[in-house]
């Protein structure tokens, strides 16, 4: 059992890292698209501001913290 | 060859590239210091689990519908995209120390010539420092290999653009029989990160259920518009402090 949530805890660093924030944006962004696109309307425009805001507290959170 | 195959073997060359001239200054480093032999033994073994990762894992991706592969894989290219980025924004502000090879080389030496001498047969330290290097450094290139190769039911193409890059990087560093401090690491990096982060928003988008206003075209508007607005971060952080100092009273 040890070995699996030390792998669980790798795929997790590796993937998400230290951001996990980010990642969450990520998946809630892509989520609005599917709502958006499953009503029938335009989603395309959803991912490209929503993915430059994420970067931009990323960036921010680091830039504040030194 | 399509855009989108263009730009899956670009991004694919460029962050093998990355990770080949990194793993290389490990290898280089107990390699002088200690074995060759044990070295390239540890460089095999890893590259050997590397494929084995990419063979197993490729065609399980494939197999898995385009709409469902291409949220996940978009989903997976914008977290790992965006750490990319961020870390380059950093470096090119000034709030992070762009990485020096020669540096890590100096530090690796150093570690391997405090671990004691290597004996005349098989050096375990020289193998597992190498295997470990390579392994590492390698999981990003095999995850993107697999990441992008998979969305374009391609990772044949992509597989070939990481080989080219790591006989590149290997031919170089025989040439110079030095670790390459002169590739412009975050460059790459920061270019890595633009293509990872915009090819994510474009499968992320499809995979949803959204259509993109002309197409694959879509792509032409979307890696500049990543990148401009990451050299605007860039720009900002730089101008950032020069403000707050002259704020500041004197």
């Amino acid at each position: 059992m040890n070995w699996i949530v030390r792998a669980a805890h790798a795929v997790w660093e590796f993937v998400v890292g230290d951001d996990p924030f980010t990642a969450l944006g990520v998946v809630v962004a892509l989520g609005v698209t599917a709502l958006i696109a499953g009503a029938g309307a335009p989603a395309w425009w959803v991912m490209p501001p929503a993915v430059v805001a994420l970067l931009g507290f990323s960036v921010l959170r680091v830039a504040r913290s030194r | 060859m399509s855009g989108q195959e263009i730009g899956l073997a670009v991004s694919v060359f460029l962050a093998c590239t990355v990770e080949a001239v990194e793993a290389l200054t490990i290898v280089l480093a107990v390699g002088v210091t200690r074995s060759w032999r044990s070295a390239l033994t540890g460089v095999g073994a890893a590259t050997l689990v590397l494929a084995v990762i990419v063979a197993a894992l490729g065609p399980a991706l494939t197999a898995l519908p385009i709409n469902v592969l291409r949220v996940v894989v978009g989903g997976l290219l914008l977290i790992f995209g965006l750490q990319w980025l961020r870390k380059a924004i950093l470096r090119y502000a000034g709030l992070k120390a762009l990485h020096d090879e020669e540096k890590a080389f100096a530090s690796e030496t150093d570690a391997a010539r405090a671990a004691g001498s290597a004996g005349a047969g098989f050096d375990g330290y020289s193998f597992t420092i190498a295997f470990k290097g390579v392994l590492l450094e390698g999981l990003e290139v095999a995850f993107i290999v697999l990441t992008f190769g998979a969305s374009q039911h391609n990772v044949g193409l992509a597989a070939v653009a990481a080989a080219v890059a790591i006989a590149v990087v290997v031919l170089a560093g025989v040439l110079v029989r030095a670790p390459l401090a002169r590739v412009p690491e975050n460059t790459l990096k920061f270019f890595v990160g633009v293509m990872l982060t915009s090819f994510g928003i474009f499968w992320g988008t499809e995979g949803a259920g959204a259509s993109w206003p002309g197409g694959d075209a879509a792509l032409l508007v979307i890696i500049p518009g990543v990148a401009l607005a990451s050299l605007g971060m860039v720009r900002w952080l730089r101008r950032a402090p020069a403000q707050h100092a002259v704020g500041e009273p004197a």
